[in-house]
């Protein structure tokens, strides 16, 4: 029997392997990428290549030494190189030894059969019903997690003791993961809503960021060195610009499932910047921060991974949106270093500045209104 | 008796230390290189300032910042530990009021920050280059057989500078050998040198940021009055090189503990003698995952005062209650 494995990003593994196991493929999801991940995937990967490649090169040489043979992953078509990582990867692999077989779930260009006859390679032979229903459970199991995480987001700033969100999140998860089928994840929601409703909380006055950028960036915690942990702790209240649940409904399920926030939202708003797609996320990047200042958000954080096109593209037209909307924003760019120190001095002085900005708005305010 | 605050920033090159009194006055700063043992020079730094002022002094508060401002934090028993960015921001627009750009360039980093109306509005710190910082400037001086402390006044003497590629460190380097295998003179190469830092500067940490007048420039670097020039040449405008250029980081903590001790709260100085404790750092590698953090454990005569380099915060959370600033 084949065993089937993914890269990491984020919680991503957590839907994918329920959606797999409920069809009865067995599934080795790789151990949480960490320093060694990157150390392979640095040492095999090309140089000029960006992040995500060499981290999940590194997942892929990791799983396989827990038995995995079958490589599941995304692709795409331009301009961001991800689209051929998948092949790019497989044979980097293949000139390594490992032997793996690849299934590549491209975006459905025409119709959703595509996607679905892609599905069945690996599902073999359920029935569509159930093939539906494992799908279903996978989707059910990210809407979960995004909502844990959203909740995570706004109790970390106002968390009486520390780590305890942090505590109760895990604690959470860990009751999404157990759910096997679409009625034992009902119940498990209703449990992991109970946990973080344990998180004691008081009101603070708190600054509020937005995060925007690349994908893999924004939802792998160990590429973006934990940021949202981080801000959350120095008393912020984080929201990201894409959540795994919106990005499936938009790419891989035609915006089926309504009330969900999409990209045509943030590409509307990009309009007066950016008219069109420049590949990856630029283009949401650029009407992201754009809807955040809308919200009234104190400061919107940019991240990419180093040599990103489309972030580039975006990067260089955040400064006029920034001046425009008045809300400052930082551009990090994530690479192979580690280092914590340089990211908290940038965190901790953008932090200040927004501090200091709202102080004197306050002060200003009060000026005018008496 | 005098009274005041003690401002401490530990950079990778320097650590520098100044005493301000309750009115904002300099009467003390001091410009020590790290030479990679922070812990020695912050004791050996404090040990001068101990000397050099009146016996009977009174430290109202402490401020510590620069990549080793954590260090700086538990050793002394700082009242506030802040990043350099804040720091630098805090200090310029004291001295020099109605700045709107600072151009700061260090041992190992450069940054630029964007005020208006005295709030920092933008800043930027260069990220995957080192290419114009004062290290590469150090040893391209070093290769030249030039004193850095004659580096500036020789290029100013230039007539007609050099075009050097100044992209990379590394093709900086090869660029300037070239220009001086065809024989151009030195002033010209080093002026040269100048100006393709500035342009490395402008295009990597300048990018994007709208640089208006009052501009300052700052940092170890300032010293050099061919970089001021070619920063002038380059922006078209005036660029003030403040006093106590070189300690304004240090300047900003000061500044920092006096607003945070301002509402009368004592101070948690632990007092001069610190210079004379010892203090060990250590490092181990913690086994508990895969990414192998480097924790490092600082002993105040075995005692542990503080960790960090966890990520998951098994060991510096282990200290949480004890925690100052961090």
């Amino acid at each position: 029997m084949v065993k089937v494995t993914f890269p990491h990003m984020g919680h991503m593994w957590l839907c994918v392997k329920a959606m797999l196991e409920y069809l009865g493929v067995a599934v080795v999801i790789p151990p949480p990428s960490s320093k060694r991940t990157l150390a392979l995937g640095a040492r095999y990967g090309p140089e000029f290549a960006c992040l995500p490649l060499k981290l999940n090169l590194g997942n892929f040489i990791e799983a396989s030494a827990l038995g995995a043979d079958t490589i599941l992953m995304a692709g795409g078509c331009g301009p961001c190189r991800f689209g051929y990582y998948a092949q790019v990867e497989h044979a980097i692999l293949r000139d390594l030894g490992y032997r793996y077989e690849l299934v590549v779930l491209e975006p459905p260009e025409r119709h959703v059969g595509q996607l679905l006859s892609r599905i069945k390679t690996i599902t073999g032979n359920n029935s569509w019903k159930r093939v539906y229903r494992g799908i279903k459970l996978g989707y059910q199991k990210i809407r979960a997690v995004d909502e844990l995480e959203r909740e995570a987001h706004r109790l970390r700033p106002r968390e009486i003791v520390p780590g305890s969100t942090d505590r109760a999140f895990q604690e959470a998860l860990k009751e999404i993961e157990r759910a096997a089928d679409l009625e034992e994840l009902a119940a498990a929601r209703g449990r992991a809503g109970e946990t973080m409703r344990s998180v004691r909380i008081e009101e603070r006055d708190v600054l509020r960021i937005g995060i925007v950028g690349e994908i893999f960036t924004l939802l792998e915690p160990f590429a973006n060195l934990d940021i949202e942990r981080r801000l959350g702790r120095m008393g912020v209240e984080v929201d990201r610009s894409i959540y795994l649940s919106e990005w499936v409904n938009d790419h891989m399920l035609f915006g089926l499932i309504k009330g969900l926030r999409s990209r045509r939202d943030a590409c509307q708003a990009a309009r007066p910047y950016l008219k069109h797609f420049v590949g990856g996320h630029g283009q949401e990047t650029v009407g992201s921060a754009v809807l955040y200042a809308r919200a009234g958000y104190d400061g919107v954080i940019h991240l990419l991974p180093f040599t990103c096109m489309p972030e580039i593209v975006a990067q260089s037209i955040l400064p006029v949106v920034s001046a425009e909307m008045d809300i400052p924003v930082l551009s990090l760019t994530v690479d192979e270093q580690t280092g914590e120190a340089g990211l908290m001095t940038r965190l901790e002085a953008f932090v200040d500045l927004l501090e200091r900005k709202r102080a004197r708005k306050n002060v200003e305010g009060r000026i005018c209104f008496g | 008796m005098v009274k005041g605050y003690l401002g401490i920033d530990v950079g990778s090159v320097s650590t520098n230390l100044v005493f301000m009194d309750e009115t904002g006055r300099i009467k003390e700063s001091i410009y020590l290189r790290t030479q990679g043992r922070p812990i020695a020079t912050i004791q050996a730094g404090l040990r001068q300032l101990a000397e050099s002022l009146p016996p009977k002094v009174t430290v109202r508060g402490v401020g510590a910042t620069g990549s080793g401002r954590h260090l700086a934090g538990v050793i002394t028993g700082a009242d506030i530990v802040k990043n350099e960015i804040t720091a630098h921001a805090v200090a310029t627009s004291t001295l020099v009021p109605g700045v709107q750009t600072i151009i700061e360039i260090g041992g190992q980093d450069s940054k630029i920050i964007i005020l208006r109306n005295s709030l920092v509005v933008d800043f930027a710190m260069n990220t995957v280059c080192a290419a114009g910082t004062g290290s590469f400037l150090d040893q391209q001086a070093a290769r030249l057989g030039v004193p850095i402390e004659k580096f500036g006044e020789m290029a100013l003497l230039a007539r007609s500078p050099v075009r050097i590629a100044g992209r990379c460190a590394v093709f900086a380097e090869s660029d300037m050998i070239h220009k001086q295998q065809m024989g151009y003179g030195l002033s010209d190469i080093l002026a040269g040198l100048c100006e393709a830092l500035v342009r490395n500067y402008l295009n990597n940490v300048g990018k994007g940021k709208e640089i208006l007048p009052p501009v300052v420039f700052q940092g170890g670097v300032a010293a050099n009055a061919g970089m001021k020039q070619a920063f002038e040449k380059a922006l078209g405008c005036a660029v003030t090189v403040p006093p106590y250029y070189n300690v304004m980081g240090a300047v900003g903590a000061a500044l920092l503990a006096r607003e945070k001790t301002a509402r009368g709260l004592p101070s948690g100085f632990k007092g001069f003698h610190v210079a004379q404790v010892e203090f060990v750092s250590d490092g181990f590698a913690c086994d508990g995952c895969p990414n192998s953090c480097e924790v490092v454990e600082i002993r105040e005569e075995r005692r542990v005062i503080a960790r960090w380099g966890d990520r998951c915060g098994r060991w510096s959370g282990a200290l949480v209650e004890r925690k100052t600033a961090i």
